[in-house]
């Protein structure tokens, strides 16, 4: 009776110190290959990898949540998950509402993609509603057309509702490679952003410091650069 | 699933479509018609039931109660769905959050800290280390009594019309024979009203089946949401690339709702028919010369 009563206090604090060290950790599940659903039906992607090691690392148990990208940080906000790992870069009015980790991935080109090489890139240009590329887009004076998916910022390159996408290139290379030549980087590329970082309430803190600590760990062991060449090639950007 | 399918990129013609179409992700498709027509047997009766309870208390003759039913009928139906389905669900769950944080928290801190909200991890619903299938359930839960709720005014509405509308003759007959205001309510007035309802609450059931997709905005992975996944263009990242598909992921969703409003039309057209057998209506007496 006695080993009973100790063997179920045993589980119950075993239960407790598990229910501090489950993380959520949502992401969009739509933007490869930084995260998009396998066709398993499970999230996969760079960011899973990373997201994965990030969670070894700092010696938490991770859960992945796929969020509209739309309402990601509102939902983050209200504590439906803990962290966003989704290709957000770090940009000052997000930094006002929520807190990023340093970096894990550096600083990145965004491209036009059109039809043609010698489009007009002040006409309409489709971007994902949200993303610094839309706001980007609509300070260059061209007409921003938003989407609530970046597939459907490029569907709408190729029916003819805008005549340029701009997006971030590591997401164009591979929907430009594969389309037979219909698509082609147009313009220069731009540099926007400060890298991609870790999205957390401002209160956690303590998270913050745990994957602050374990990044830096993936930068200096150059498994961090390893992975993002498994991903986006070796011409990738690197730290 | 089959063992053709161990390497998706080596094989093609009719096996690559066995395959594609029978991955994790499209069985996952195919599960959300289930997830859909479960949300449409929960939500149908519940709203029935919030209807009935809204009109019955609109007609009541205690002013605080019938002003309550008006009230429900008034505001719920005023409001945009697309804020019912984004700010309510979200104060609601809050709510809840807040209330189980009264109970089990240590620390009853006011958890809405400018734009987070903060409780304790024990006063999360569902917890945090919960399996993904709870997650689920809880959304879908959320999605059930939104859904009640809103169509639940509108029924109210149609009901509460539907109730003044039987002839006025017919419950004086009742009260003459010596019954109750329950009895008159019970036997005479409910089952004489459905008629008068049946058309209003069939527009209702069919806008219910279309406003389906707005599962989606509560985490819900609805039939929508699996086409425009699907049939977007997939690049080599993905076992299965295929350019972009969406419209005939689309077209399969349009004939899945025709034909679903087809069969909704022919149930309703027999309910109907039914209700008015024996009925004062122009539709009764249409039964009745038939008949003869």
């Amino acid at each position: 009776m006695k080993n009973l009563l100790l063997a179920t206090a045993l589980i119950a604090v075993s239960g407790a110190a598990q229910a501090q060290d489950v993380v959520r950790l949502g992401t969009e599940g739509a933007y490869p290959p930084f995260n998009f659903i396998n066709d398993a039906g499970e999230v996969a992607g760079f960011e899973r990898e990373f997201g994965d090691e990030l969670c070894k690392r700092a010696e938490l148990t991770c859960e992945w949540v796929t969020n509209d990208w739309d309402s990601i940080i509102p939902n983050l906000q209200s504590g439906n998950y803990d962290a966003i790992l989704a290709g957000m870069s770090i940009t000052e009015e997000r930094d006002a509402v929520i807190d990023f980790t340093q970096n894990y991935f550096p600083p990145a080109a965004s491209a036009y993609a059109a039809m043609s090489a010698d489009v007009d890139l002040t006409g309409v240009v489709s971007a994902q509603v949200s993303t610094i590329q839309a706001a980007y887009v609509a300070e260059s004076g061209a007409t921003v057309l938003e989407f609530a998916t970046p597939d459907e910022s490029v569907a709408a390159v190729r029916n003819g509702e805008a005549v340029a996408v701009f997006a971030d290139q590591d997401y164009l290379a591979a929907i430009v490679a594969e389309s037979n030549g219909e698509l082609m980087f147009v313009g220069e590329p731009v540099q926007l952003g400060g890298g991609i970082g870790v999205g957390l309430r401002e209160s956690d803190t303590e998270l913050k410091e745990k994957f602050n600590a374990a990044i830096q760990t993936m930068k200096d062991d150059g498994s961090l650069n390893a992975m993002i060449e498994k991903h986006f090639g070796a011409e990738a950007t690197k730290f | 699933m089959f063992e053709a399918c161990a390497d998706p990129k080596s094989i093609e013609g009719l096996t690559w479509a066995m395959c594609y179409l029978t991955s994790g992700k499209h069985i996952e498709f195919y599960w959300s018609f289930v997830t859909v027509l479960l949300l449409l047997a929960l939500t149908a009766p519940a709203a029935l039931a919030m209807g009935f309870a809204g009109a019955t208390a609109a007609r009541s003759r205690f002013i605080p109660l019938s002003l309550l039913g008006k009230g429900y009928a008034a505001i719920v139906r005023g409001v945009p769905d697309i804020i019912f389905f984004l700010f309510f669900v979200i104060a609601l769950d809050q709510g809840l959050e807040y209330l189980k944080s009264l109970a089990v928290c240590e620390n009853h801190s006011w958890p809405w800290q400018g734009l987070e909200f903060r409780v304790c991890p024990e006063a999360k619903i569902p917890l945090g280390r919960s399996s993904a299938i709870w997650h689920q359930a809880y959304g879908f839960g959320l999605a059930v009594f939104t859904f009640a709720l809103v169509f639940g005014a509108f029924a109210a509405n149609v009901l509460y019309g539907a109730m003044n509308a039987v002839p006025r003759a017919q419950l004086e007959t009742a009260e003459a024979y010596g019954m109750s205001h329950g009895q008159v309510f019970r036997r005479i007035l409910v089952p004489q009203m459905w008629v008068y309802a049946l058309p209003g609450l069939s527009n209702l059931w069919m806008i219910l089946i279309k406003a389906t997709p707005l599962l989606f905005l509560l985490g819900v992975r609805d039939i929508v949401y699996w086409a425009r996944e699907l049939g977007g263009m997939k690049t080599q990242a993905y076992e299965y690339p295929h350019p972009d598909w969406r419209l005939w992921y689309f077209l399969a969703l349009l004939v899945f709702y025709l034909v679903f409003t087809k069969l909704s039309e022919i149930v309703l057209a027999r309910i109907s028919a039914r209700l008015n057998h024996g009925q004062a209506t122009a539709g009764g007496e249409a039964l009745r010369k038939a008949a003869a």
